[in-house]
């Protein structure tokens, strides 16, 4: 870490989130190398560095405007980064397109929410089993036997997958006349299909009601557990954070003022003083 | 007819437009046989027929695709006078006419879509309204190109010369005697042999109505569709932008030249600005007046909105009224909820379709 960034009272800063016993000896899934991007003269994110483990849920917290949904454009190359390395399982991703890094293995959701909400929820789904179960035009417009067989595999694929939150019943309705917490679930199933090895999750619980957020953090555990897969997660819920986050990373102003632990965040100066501001001599 | 309940809603509805063309097919052609219909009747059947299938094909860009083209009549007006070269020139190699009309339009077809890819590559690649004033654009660039073709076929094959200086005539092609002109600069094809019918146009109809619905209920639909509603959340799970606005384009653009040299072959004489501005709105207006994306809407609104005019030539002091109430109920009757919840009590839906919300 450059010396130039880093205030006087801050504790020092540990160069990887916490990755599980069950991760170690395996490689990282996820690599930022002092990534960073500026907006004019805006350092949005300035030298952010995480590891991610193979099957870590790790969450990215910090006050509104502090870079957090940059720092996921960044990842999905949205944005190109200024300046920095990402590597997802080793390979540098550099020069990657939105839709490279999504065959490459990141998918993501949006904390404003982007549904295909003109079409149902099943089809919303097969959307994002678009590289997974593939068949040509061709195919399609003439139904070839591939036509029938992959849409089959896909409507079956579909309802597993829709299964997960429990929303196979609502298969047919259309994306944008959904309850605002299942328009949520939808997008993590979207994401989902697409057969991630990383998912990103950008605010998963905004909106919901406490019993749905206590019903999403089990399904991002079950998620975790049944596909095997890292998830990264913007959260300003922070029983859901602190009681499901293997590793925290905390920003502020773009820069990472702590990582570690849910206790050794909550008890870390630094961040209590980003939440809270500092407190006043007066 | 358990069968026909569990079958999807929108399949139904697929189902039901084929059947409805189908049954149009069978009363017109009986009626035409006994005699009701007139020959100013008859004569309308054709065009009506191309207006259909280039309200379906533009559907597929504007509202399956969801980008604004302001120059569909341009594809038209290519495969118009691809058409009518391709049936004049093989005139005596392929007398019978049904065959040699299928190869105009596969022609015009072709022709359309490599206008199709020529437009879209540049244009589909960036971000942004642009394709709206570029297919403006190549609607009045096309229309002047074939305004300065000239086009004449001998035993030696085809002469064809551009006449940009509007200098050369019809003998500067120096044709075998024998030959004959086939396209006039600026008087357009002359003489061509009229061997449109009305089945083809059904025919074609219906091949339309496999391709665009086909393709709308298959991966690559849903990836059109994709990009019509969120273009970067189809970004993020891994669609191509590009290559898929470029085949819905494309498909269009080819559905339209098919429609054109249906449309040239119908008449013994067709001057490019035919296809003008005014044709490509026209068609637009038949999509949007039909429903965006409604595929049955668009070749309903083409119907009513292109022959209501020419059948109300005869009670010219109501017609301006008459047409405007039609278009007020061609768009509550394609576009109002009600109607469609009527339209679904009509068509049975699937048990819990939409009961859970
Ligand atoms: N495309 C952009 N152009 C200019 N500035 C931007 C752009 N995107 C983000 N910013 C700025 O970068 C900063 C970080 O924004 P970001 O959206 O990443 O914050 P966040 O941590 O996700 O906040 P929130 O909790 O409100 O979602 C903000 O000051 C924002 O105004
Ligand atoms: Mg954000």
């Amino acid at each position: 870490m450059s010396k130039k960034f880093e205030k006087p009272n801050m504790v020092p800063v540990p160069s990887h989130s916490i990755i599980p016993d069950r991760d170690v000896g395996k490689s990282p899934i996820l690599e930022c190398n002092h990534l960073g991007i500026d907006f004019g003269g805006l350092r949005a994110v300035d030298d952010f560095n995480l590891t991610v483990g193979r099957t870590e849920i790790a969450g990215l917290i910090g006050p509104n405007g502090a870079g957090k949904t940059t720092v996921f454009n960044l990842l999905t190359k949205v944005y190109q980064p200024t300046r920095g390395t990402i590597l997802l399982d080793g390979i540098d991703t550099a020069g990657k397109s939105t839709i490279q890094i999504n065959r490459m293995g990141i998918a993501r959701t949006f904390q404003n929410i982007r549904l295909f909400s003109n079409l149902t929820v099943e089809d919303n789904v097969k959307i994002g089993l678009h590289n997974q179960e593939v068949y040509s035009t061709f195919s399609g417009i003439f139904r070839l036997p591939k036509y029938w067989k992959k849409e089959k595999v896909a409507h079956e694929r579909a309802l597993e997958l829709l299964s997960i939150f429990d929303m196979q019943d609502m298969a047919a309705m259309k994306a944008g006349s959904l309850p605002y917490g299942a328009q949520r679930r939808l997008e993590i199933v979207r994401a989902l299909a697409t057969n991630p090895s990383l998912l990103l999750l950008d605010e998963p619980a905004a909106g919901m009601n406490p019993s749905e957020t206590a019903e999403l953090m089990e399904n991002i555990v079950k998620i975790r557990d049944m596909f095997q897969i890292a998830v990264l997660l913007i959260e300003h819920d922070m029983s859901l954070v602190m009681s499901i986050c293997e590793g925290i990373c905390v920003l502020n102003f773009g820069q990472v003022i702590a990582k570690g632990t849910a206790e050794e965040i909550q008890a870390n100066p630094a961040v209590i003083e980003a939440y809270l501001g500092k407190k006043k001599e007066a | 007819m358990n069968k026909l309940n569990n079958m999807k809603k929108s399949t139904k509805v697929d189902f039901a437009t084929y059947l409805g063309v189908i049954i149009a097919f069978i009363v017109i052609t009986v009626l035409m046989n006994n005699g009701t219909l007139g020959r100013k009747q008859v004569g309308l059947l054709v065009p009506a027929c191309c207006y259909v299938v280039m309200a379906v094909s533009l559907n597929l860009t504007v509202g399956i695709l969801g980008e604004l083209s302001l120059g569909h009549a341009g594809f038209m007006s290519v495969g118009a006078f691809s058409g009518v070269i391709a049936a004049m020139s093989l005139a005596e190699a392929i007398p019978f006419e049904p065959l040699r009309l299928a190869i105009a339009m596969v022609a015009g077809a072709v022709c359309a879509g490599i206008a199709g890819v020529i437009v879209g590559v540049p244009v589909l690649r960036l971000r942004g309204d642009y394709l709206a004033i570029v297919t403006l654009a190549f609607g009045e660039i096309i229309k002047d190109l074939i305004n300065c073709l000239i086009v004449g076929h001998d035993s030696e094959g085809l002469h064809i010369i551009f006449n940009f200086k509007g200098l050369k005539t019809v003998d500067d092609l120096g044709l075998l005697p024998g030959g004959n002109v086939i396209i006039k600069g600026a008087q357009g094809a002359t003489g061509t042999d009229t061997i449109a019918s009305f089945t083809a146009g059904v025919v074609l109809i219906l091949i339309t109505l496999f391709v665009v619905l086909n393709l709308i209920h298959s991966r690559t639909g849903r990836a059109v569709m994709a990009i019509r509603d969120n273009r970067i959340a189809a970004e993020s799970v891994g669609i191509n932008i590009t290559k898929y606005k470029l085949i819905a384009f494309v498909t269009s653009a080819t559905l339209a030249g098919a429609a054109g040299a249906l449309y040239g072959l119908n008449y013994s004489s067709l001057q490019a600005t035919k296809f003008n501005f005014n044709t490509s709105i026209l068609v637009l207006v038949f999509v949007v007046l039909g429903g965006l994306g409604n595929i049955w809407g668009s070749i309903v609104a083409a119907i009513v909105l292109y022959v209501l005019p020419e059948a109300l030539r005869s009670v010219a002091d109501l017609r301006m009224l008459v047409y405007a109430i039609v278009l007020i109920l061609v768009m509550l009757a394609t576009n109002s909820p009600k109607m469609k919840a009527v339209l679904s009590r009509v068509i049975p839906r699937k048990k819990g379709d939409e009961v859970n919300e």
